[in-house]
């Protein structure tokens, strides 16, 4: 019997319209664990690096959490993989809510979608019955309207959804997938769009079977109540009305200024008070007792669930007060569009016209208010009408096609994906070395374990260190040394990186929230999963025993192979740079030498190329093989000597 | 029949509806207390508690397994309380036919809450314990109720189903049938 998972993918290929249901390889899940990890191992062996992203071939996965669908508390969210027609490289995105536990529930862990069908369908997923079926009478339905029908028409009041909307459709580069309180964003979209498939319904009744179910129900109550009870987990933001983090520190308009001064207490009052008046709940996600996000009315838009930062995306690109944001948001979300690029992509369009870069030749009736030319770039954007059709493509290429100076516009992007728009005054080497090396393009996604900034009050920082169970040992006695003002030291960077991703890597693979664990840590130091118990509801849930360095090391199996598929399609050290004005202090010496260290210790060549004895060490032979037919790395290599020589020769 | 008064406890799950997040932990904790070896799988299908959610039009009622009927009703009632509207069978607890709810999705067999009320019994039901917002709260009252008659026992039970299945007349007839052969 397999524990935790069901063991079974669906296959579907739209362009036959054939669906299978295949076994998978129980030997997998001791490597992967399940989720990114298992996906990407997928990705390598069937999507050949050459591959167009918008090809046939080109697969987009659905994955569940190792861990969903078991007692286990926050495990809910779901993974989505596939190749970024942005980027060109890996594409990863989180979603929310209920649809992975149902999917397991139905049997699967995976969906993994191929071809492309000749018009638009849906999925219909009822435990064992799977349907392809038409859907061209939900064209240019908004995402979470299509959910709602889709449930009507299948009478299945039950059923999770996962759909596109117009954006989505359209192939729009920025397009989401909506579910439920949850978006997946960061381009996975818009290869749903081009499969054609609307949307992906799922029901599903069956058990799903755990190895030491007792003892994994009695730790996964406990576990329950101490979130509830934590006031560091969750989005911690979501009851407050003091948005000074956000607004003080993050960059308005097209990621330009940080304003000071703009956060005033009469702000907070009449901020509150729009909040109050659209506000009609706050929601969870499956089986976490943090309501993170808040249902929003606002008259003439569709409902929808807000969360997170994206409350303030638009307000902040577009310099509007905030009822702005929640008359946007009802708008994009319907049309499926990411709630963290798009307001930078829309900004960025204001400033090309404004610097006469774009005119009204381009822009016929362009409004004149900041507010109104938003609403006028998002219809254009989401149908690719005009000037949309290119703005669709993102910042980076949009400003190339456009040309005549629009590059210089394009400050904040890196590895050609937009940014959170923050602008900081003196470099920070750990995140320095997270931007420039995450595969993830998003911060987010990559930071959250070691906190951001060192506490100035010596006891009070004692008193973080002693109760701070979720850090190993050195990383106390890093932060015990850390005074404000001064860098952290070249091995303290580098390991402080690699802690924080690693905790991301961990969520992404058994689906538990990275509000509970990976993000959380940073604000506080008291995540409510960290590295020393996570392997015991793994070890209860899947009968696989397991220690904390055994999961660092699964975690560090799984960030190697996503680094080799983006390696595979070019990725090289040329690329691995944050935005040129991220920082306004920068220290070119030390951060290539802080880039140096941070491969090394990861075992990486000087270009950032896992070699043969790192890739080995974590039974990632046939990588090394690949790699060396391709002459990535070349044959017998990943010898010290050797690779100080190719240093020297690069420099 | 007899008119006496006795007092009888009377357990009671009263739902807040407007402080539910949907989280679902109520069905989770369900279907673990009441799978067979206890918590031996989770699955909200099994659960004798469910969440009717309805995101777009802001309903989340927690509903109980109550009886099971062979027929649907109309159930055509819309109520509007402060200005939501819901429909009939978000408040309806009986295990039927026209949804889901309630049955083994195995067997089709219908679930019905029994408060916990298993050996030994819970000071409060589990769903009670897990729902950390407060929708759910656990109340006990005595109260004066007429004393039934003698209890009836199992054989009466099922007779008396039996009765309203077939008849009276075909259950005596099939008794008769039966007993002759013996």
């Amino acid at each position: 019997m397999r524990y935790a998972e069901t063991g079974f993918n669906l296959e579907i290929d739209l362009s036959r319209g054939s669906i299978e249901r295949v076994e998978t390889d129980p030997r997998l899940t001791p490597l992967h664990l399940g989720g990114q990890g298992t996906a990407a191992k997928i990705l390598w062996d069937r999507v050949p690096p050459e591959l167009d992203p918008f090809s046939p071939d080109n697969l987009l996965i659905f994955s569940t959490g190792l861990l969903h669908g078991t007692p286990v508390p926050g495990a809910n969210r779901t993974a989505v993989n596939t190749f970024s027609p942005q980027t060109n490289f890996y594409s990863h995105s989180l979603f929310g809510g209920f649809f992975g536990p149902e999917l397991k529930h139905a049997g699967y862990d995976k969906i993994i979608i191929r071809g492309k069908s000749s018009d638009l369908v849906y999925l219909w997923i009822h435990d064992d019955k799977v349907e392809i079926r038409d859907a061209t009478h939900l064209r240019g339905k908004g995402a979470i309207e299509t959910g709602a029908l889709i449930k009507e028409e299948l009478k299945e009041p039950e059923a999770q959804v996962a759909a596109i909307g117009l954006a989505g459709e359209n192939r729009v580069y920025m397009s989401t997938i909506e579910h439920s309180n949850s978006s997946a964003s960061r381009g996975v979209g818009v290869i749903m769009g081009d499969k054609k498939l609307k949307a992906i319904a799922v029901r599903g009744t069956k058990d799903i079977n755990v190895a030491r179910p007792a003892e994994l129900f009695e730790i996964c109550d406990r576990q329950y109540r101490e979130i509830y009870d934590n006031p560091n987990c969750g989005c911690v933001f979501r009851h407050e009305d003091d948005e000074s983090w956000h607004i003080n520190n993050f960059a308005w308009g097209n990621a330009r200024e940080r304003r000071k001064g703009m956060w005033t207490q009469e702000r907070e009052a009449e901020w509150a008070a729009t909040t109050r008046k659209y506000t009609v709940r706050w929601t969870s996600c499956y089986n976490c007792p943090k309501d993170c996000h808040i249902s929003i009315a606002y008259p003439g838009r569709q409902r929808y669930q807000l969360k997170c930062y994206s409350k303030l995306t638009y307000s902040m690109a577009a310099y509007e007060e905030l009822d702005f944001n929640y008359s946007i948001l009802g708008l994009t979300q319907e049309y499926g569009l990411d709630g963290f690029t798009t307001p930078q992509l829309l900004a960025f369009a204001v400033e090309l016209y404004e610097a006469g870069i774009l005119t009204d030749q381009d822009m016929p009736g362009f409004p004149a208010t900041t507010a109104e030319r938003f609403f006028w770039l998002v219809e254009k954007i989401a149908r690719r009408e005009g000037i949309g059709d290119v703005l669709a493509n993102g910042v980076y290429w949009a400003a190339r096609q456009i040309g005549k100076g629009a590059e210089e516009f394009d400050h904040n992007t890196m590895k050609k994906f937009e940014q959170v728009p923050l602008k900081l005054s003196m470099v920070n080497f750990p995140y320095f070395l997270m931007y420039a090396t995450g595969e993830k393009m998003n911060i987010t996604q990559i930071e959250g374990s070691y906190p951001q900034v060192p506490i100035a009050d010596r006891e009070e920082r004692e008193e973080f260190v002693a109760g701070w169970e979720a850090a190993p040992e050195r990383f106390k006695r890093w932060f015990l040394d850390w005074e404000p003002r001064e860098h952290q030291s070249i091995e303290a960077s580098v390991n402080i990186a690699d802690w924080n991703e690693t905790m991301h890597y961990i969520d992404d693979t058994i689906g538990t929230c990275a509000f509970l664990s990976s993000f959380r840590g940073q604000f506080g130091g008291r995540p409510p999963y960290h590295i020393y118990n996570l392997p015991q509801f793994v070890s209860c849930a899947t009968g696989m025993e397991l220690d904390d360095s055994d999961l660092w090391k699964i975690a560090a199996r799984n960030r190697n192979l996503i680094r080799a598929l983006n390696i595979r399609r070019g990725l090289r050290r040329s690329d691995e740079k944050p935005p040129e004005d991220h920082w306004k202090k920068r220290d070119p010496e030390m951060e290539q030498k802080m880039l140096d260290a941070y491969y090394e210790f990861k075992g990486w060549n000087s270009e950032g190329i896992p070699t043969r004895k790192t890739l080995e060490a974590l039974s990632l032979e046939y990588v090394a093989d690949d790699f060396e037919q391709r002459g990535i790395l070349p044959e017998g290599e990943g010898t010290p000597l050797q690779e100080a020589v190719q240093r020297a020769g690069n420099r | 029949m007899n008119d006496q008064k006795v007092t009888k406890n009377v357990k009671e799950i009263k739902v807040d509806l407007d402080k539910c997040i949907g989280c679902r932990a109520c069905e989770i904790a369900c279907s673990a207390f009441h799978s067979r070896p206890r918590f031996g799988a989770t699955n909200p299908a099994r659960s004798r508690i469910r969440v009717v959610i309805d995101e777009l039009n802001d309903v989340y009622v927690p509903i109980r397994a109550g009886d099971y009927t062979p027929a649907e009703c109309t159930g055509r009632h819309k109520y509007t309380i402060n200005g939501k509207e819901y429909n009939e069978c978000s408040f309806c607890g009986v295990s039927c036919p026209s949804r889901d709810y309630f049955k083994e999705p195995d067997s089709g067999l219908p679930l019905k809450c029994d408060m916990c009320e298993e050996d030994p019994t819970l000071s409060e039901p589990w769903c009670v314990q897990v729902c950390r917002c407060d929708c759910l709260t656990y109340v006990e009252r005595e109260e004066l109720v007429e004393a039934e008659d003698e209890p009836r026992g199992e054989m009466e039970l099922g007779l008396e189903s039996l009765m309203n299945k077939y008849g009276v007349e075909k259950v005596l007839d099939a008794v008769a049938r039966v007993s002759s052969k013996r």
